[in-house]
């Protein structure tokens, strides 16, 4: 019995070095496992697409890292960060003073303004008085949560948190939410898609606050991780200025997503 | 009617090979087997060990024993999940580094094996430990008094005595071990259910996918169910029927 | 599942320990190790977050426990038909009954919640009429459907036992009750049911503990319970340790609640010998 126990625990340290050793090399880019139009979706053969997964693929060649697509849960992103589950967050995640004390932040690699979309015979505005007494979905985690929980609830409009943004647009059409907060550009993929023309249109853009919604989105690194920090700044300088930025995001938008 | 019948049954959804999603939720389905094989089989190792652990061990190892135990039973899954999946694989990598290793990849396959089975180990302990405790005393007390090794006791006598015991215990964890690999889905790891949600949402024809992975997974436990009633036949042989 | 599986799942009356022999030497030193391991994680990881908390964690606490009592309640009732019904009834409703059981038990409790949940919700675009009803208001809510799994779920697995305690009432008993000339019902009424529940006593004890743990699962369809308080907490401060230990510690401390209170009332329950 101890001589086999023994034999199992080197046996066991041997693999786990190996793991190791194995596992050095490689950049786990993780973003949320979930559709989210057109940044990533998957498709029926368990691949990713989407402009963020061109994005991704186009700096990591720029930069010459061997990147491994790892989708995790949204709500547990951060931590798979911190404890190494992941190294970097390629998932259209936002850039605020809230996640800097944890975490750190490439240069913005696109910016748009935040949208609230509602039901078609719906008449309100996208401010806290029209969202006055209304439902509004918002996924867990984001600057669209802190915002609305910042302006609508005090002005009377209660707010349903769901783990996925998917799941938020399909309760609204469902008609169980009033409305809907998230990032302008994938509700535009969701109002074009058959459902989300079906039954919803855009309210407007929500008033800017920078402290929440942020600077943008940049790709999330841990603080410790500098050297690789400065691979991908240099990168996405690099494909912003051959144009390989504006070739696949030709393909998704007629506009620059980069922002101002 | 108002609604459309062709939303509901579009089959083409399902089908083998992209742009039908058949083929991902199959591969689905084989990974959420194979964490519950691999958990639960490293359940039944923990569950080993715990049993004997709990009953012939010293009082220190019987209390630690009873932790574990009784913080599994007493915890939801979908928290112990959680907690092994995130705090667990931090632990075990800041261990690895404190002792000089270096951190390394669990991969998500290796961490939905070990939350399984350090779950279904506790479970393991205490169906065992019924079991063994069924074995009736002569017979143990006569391998002994053969002069028989605690190693020969233990796999001539204890072990084949007190399966037909711990069988219906044991099925019965076994489904409840491919049932629980659902709830990784709530951690990210493509098993069956969140594959069939990211299906679901990407196609919107929630009722189909779910409908069908139900069906998948129902005939595993139908399967399951027909070879546990063979090996409990086996194991049963020779016993008075109870009724 | 079997009544060894439910012990072995969930802490039941027999694993509380036992007052006077708790308290032995090595117990005394184990216990002081883990006082000195609470007061470390007390004393050296993040506990700021905890003022503001209280009062959520305090509504989801109750929430919870609102989940575990109202679908343990009416799963209760929506089994005792279908296990009675299996050991009675006209075939067609047997094989019913068993089948509803079956399915239920054979498939995730996870899928059948997203099934009804996100399943049904999209049905519901497609008839206006709905909303216009007066059910909309509940429809539109997330905690029906929550009920509703919990409920469906507790349901098959409880007809499940009360199917065997049914059976397992001597027949003679029932015999005699007839010959009384009890009609039926005040046969199932007097004896069938009362013998068949004091001997699932136990089994459903058990079975409501493990009930506690299915109940986080509704959070992931939005309903705000203790799991979901303690998601918002890891999510705003980035916490991966204090608030899923938190977590663990509040249900263990719902559970020994729970597995006292069902001690208390089993020893109230007179038993004669086996």
């Amino acid at each position: 019995m101890k001589n086999t126990l023994k034999i199992l625990s080197v046996a066991l340290a041997m693999g786990l070095a190996g793991a190791a050793a194995v596992a050095a090399q490689e950049v786990k880019v993780g973003f949320a496992a979930e559709p989210y139009p057109p940044f990533t979706s998957p498709d029926a053969s368990g691949n990713w697409e989407g402009w963020e997964v061109e994005f991704q693929k186009a700096i990591c060649a720029e930069a010459k890292l061997d990147c491994v697509i790892t989708p995790v849960a949204w709500d547990g992103i951060i931590p798979a960060l911190t404890t190494k589950k992941i190294d970097v967050i390629i998932g259209s995640m936002s850039i605020t003073p809230e996640r800097l004390k944890t975490i750190d932040f490439s240069d913005k690699y696109y910016n748009t303004p935040t949208a609230v979309i509602g039901p078609k015979d719906a008449k309100f505005e996208a401010t806290p008085e029209g969202l006055a007494g209304k439902t509004i979905g918002v996924q867990v985690s984001t600057i669209h949560q802190d915002y609305a929980n910042k302006y609508f609830v005090p002005a009377g409009a209660t707010v349903k948190e769901y783990q996925t943004q998917d799941e938020a647009n399909n309760d609204l059409a469902a008609g169980r939410l009033d409305a809907v907060q998230a990032d302008s550009i994938t509700l535009d993929a969701f109002l074009k898609s058959e459902q989300g023309a079906a039954c919803c249109d855009k309210k407007g853009n929500v008033k800017d606050d920078p402290a929440i919604l942020g600077a943008g989105v940049g790709v999330g690194i841990r603080k410790e991780d500098t050297e690789l920090k400065g691979k991908i700044n240099a990168a996405i300088k690099a494909i912003r200025e051959n144009g390989t930025y504006e070739a696949f995001s030709k393909k998704y938008f007629d506009f620059d997503v980069y922002g101002g | 009617m108002a609604a459309d019948p062709g939303s509901l049954v579009n089959w083409s959804l399902l089908a083998l090979s992209p742009p039908g999603w058949g083929g991902a939720l199959l591969r689905g389905f084989v990974n959420s087997l194979q964490i519950a094989v691999g958990g639960y089989s490293l359940g039944l190792v923990l569950g080993i060990g715990g049993a004997f652990g709990k009953l012939y061990g010293g009082p220190i190892l019987r209390d630690l024993m009873e932790c574990y135990t009784t913080i599994v039973r007493a915890v939801p899954e979908l928290v112990l999940i959680l907690l092994l999946y995130y705090a667990g694989t931090d632990a075990i990598n800041q261990l690895l580094t404190l002792v000089g290793f270096g951190s390394i990849d669990i991969n998500g396959l290796v961490a939905g094996i070990f939350v399984i089975g350090v779950v279904q180990g506790a479970y393991s302990t205490e169906v065992l430990r019924g079991a063994i405790k069924a074995v009736p005393a002569g017979q143990i007390e006569a391998a002994r008094a053969y002069g028989m090794s605690p190693t020969k006791v233990i796999t001539r006598v204890t072990l084949p005595a007190m399966l037909p015991y711990a069988i219906p215990g044991l099925s019965n964890l076994w489904l409840i071990a491919t049932k629980d690999t659902a709830l990784l889905a709530v951690v990210g790891f493509s098993e069956l259910t969140l594959v069939t949600r990211q299906a679901a949402g990407t196609t919107k024809s929630y009722l189909l996918f779910f409908l069908a992975a139900g069906v998948l997974y129902l005939a595993l436990t139908l399967v399951s169910n027909v070879f546990i009633k063979m090996i409990e036949r086996h194991a049963r042989r020779g016993f008075v029927e109870q009724s | 599942m079997t009544d060894t599986t439910t012990h072995a799942m969930a802490l039941t009356p027999e694993d509380l320990p036992k007052a006077g022999s708790f308290f032995k030497p090595h117990r005394i030193f184990l216990m002081l190790l883990f006082a000195t391991l609470v007061f470390c994680v007390a004393w050296f990881m993040r506990w700021d977050w905890l003022p503001r908390y209280l009062p959520r964690l305090g509504s989801g606490i109750l929430v919870s426990l609102a989940m575990l009592f109202s679908t343990a309640g009416l799963g209760f009732l929506l089994a005792v038909p279908l296990g009675l019904v299996q050991v009675t009834g006209p075939w067609p409703l047997k094989w019913a009954a068993n089948w509803f059981c079956t399915i239920i038990r054979g498939t995730p409790l996870l899928l059948q919640l997203w099934l009804l949940y996100y399943g049904l919700g999209s049905l519901f675009p497609q008839f206006p009429a709905i909303r216009q009803s007066f059910l909309w208001p509940y429809l539109r809510e997330s905690w029906p459907y929550g009920v509703a799994a919990l409920t469906i779920s507790f349901a098959a697995y409880e007809g499940e036992v009360m199917r065997g305690a049914f059976a397992g009432v001597p027949a003679g008993e029932l015999e005699a009750g007839r010959a009384y000339g009890m009609s039926r019902w005040t046969l199932f009424r007097r004896i069938w049911l009362p013998r068949a529940l004091h001997r699932a006593l136990p089994t459903l004890n058990g079975e409501t503990v493990l009930q506690l743990k299915s109940t986080p699962l509704v959070a992931t369809i939005t309903v705000v319970d203790l799991y979901a308080v303690i998601s918002k907490v890891r999510q705003e401060t980035f916490l991966t340790y204090e608030p899923l230990m938190l977590l663990a510690l509040i249900y263990m401390g719902l559970t020994g609640l729970l597995v006292f209170a069902f001690k208390y009332f089993e020893n109230r329950i007179p038993t004669r010998g086996a």
